[in-house]
């Protein structure tokens, strides 16, 4: 396995600045845990959004893209942005919570959103790209 | 504070990505091997980090930053839906059902062990 020192770059500065990006959403809408995860669901879609549109964009597009380009938004913006660890441990809150069933419809919720999210970013930018064609 | 934040999730992204392309070299598959991995070692970390109280300042830059930063929920999604957009239904499935079963079990037993330590 080959590792380009640029690439780590990329994504290093990206992911710092997606981490600061939810830590900014976190402190905006605080969680009591056995509540629902406003935070959790907001960067998270807004991530899947993101990463489906930048890689639809990069693949189908004739040019090369900017070399550094995905690594720095993708691997390390989106990447950052959005979180699994703790969706898990406010899941776990919620059970604890004895609130099983609001933790299930986040969890349908969320998944079903992060989908939708990445295949209407793509068919969007696909739309866009066809109408410059 | 939140200096501390965005480096530790900086390097989070990057030791992420080291690890999926470890993991993606050693098994090549179509099942998105790399993040499950990434993802429910963190989910387990952070189960940790929970169970022995690590909060605050400390929990904040391990947590927030840190864990956050490695664990991932776009790619993810990308990966299953790349996998339904090629066919691959169970591993679709799977890779939805079993990364958060699986991280829910493993959050809880890092905290019980966690609250062990």
């Amino acid at each position: 396995m080959t590792v380009d020192p640029r690439e780590l770059a990329a994504i290093f500065l990206g992911g710092c600045a997606g981490a600061l990006a939810r830590a900014g959403v976190v402190e905006a809408l605080p969680l009591t845990p056995g509540t629902w995860p406003w935070a959790t669901l907001l960067v998270n879609v807004a991530g899947a959004l993101l990463l489906g549109a930048l890689i639809t964009w990069v693949h189908e597009r004739r040019a090369a893209p900017p070399a550094y380009l995905p690594p720095l938004l993708g691997t390390g913006f989106c990447g950052a942005l959005t979180t699994f660890s703790a969706l898990q441990l406010e899941l776990l809150q919620l059970l604890d919570a004895g609130r099983g069933e609001v933790a299930a419809l986040f969890a349908l919720a969320l998944t079903a959103a992060g989908l939708a999210g990445v295949t209407l970013a793509s068919s969007l930018v696909r739309r866009l790209d066809g109408v410059q064609a | 504070m939140l200096l501390g934040v965005g480096l530790l999730g900086g390097l989070g992204a990057t030791a992420r990505f080291l690890l999926d392309e470890f993991v993606s070299a050693r098994e090549p598959s179509v099942f998105p091997a790399g993040i499950f991995v990434v993802n429910l070692s963190g989910a387990f970390l952070l189960g940790v980090l929970t169970g022995a109280a690590v909060d605050g300042d400390a929990g904040r830059l391990l947590a927030t930053g840190l864990l956050g930063g490695f664990t991932t929920f776009s790619t993810w999604m990308l990966d299953s839906h790349r996998l339904h957009e090629h066919g691959h239904r169970s591993a679709f499935w799977l890779n939805l059902a079993v990364s958060l079963l699986a991280g829910l079990l493993l959050v809880w037993l890092g905290r019980e062990l966690g609250g062990a330590l």
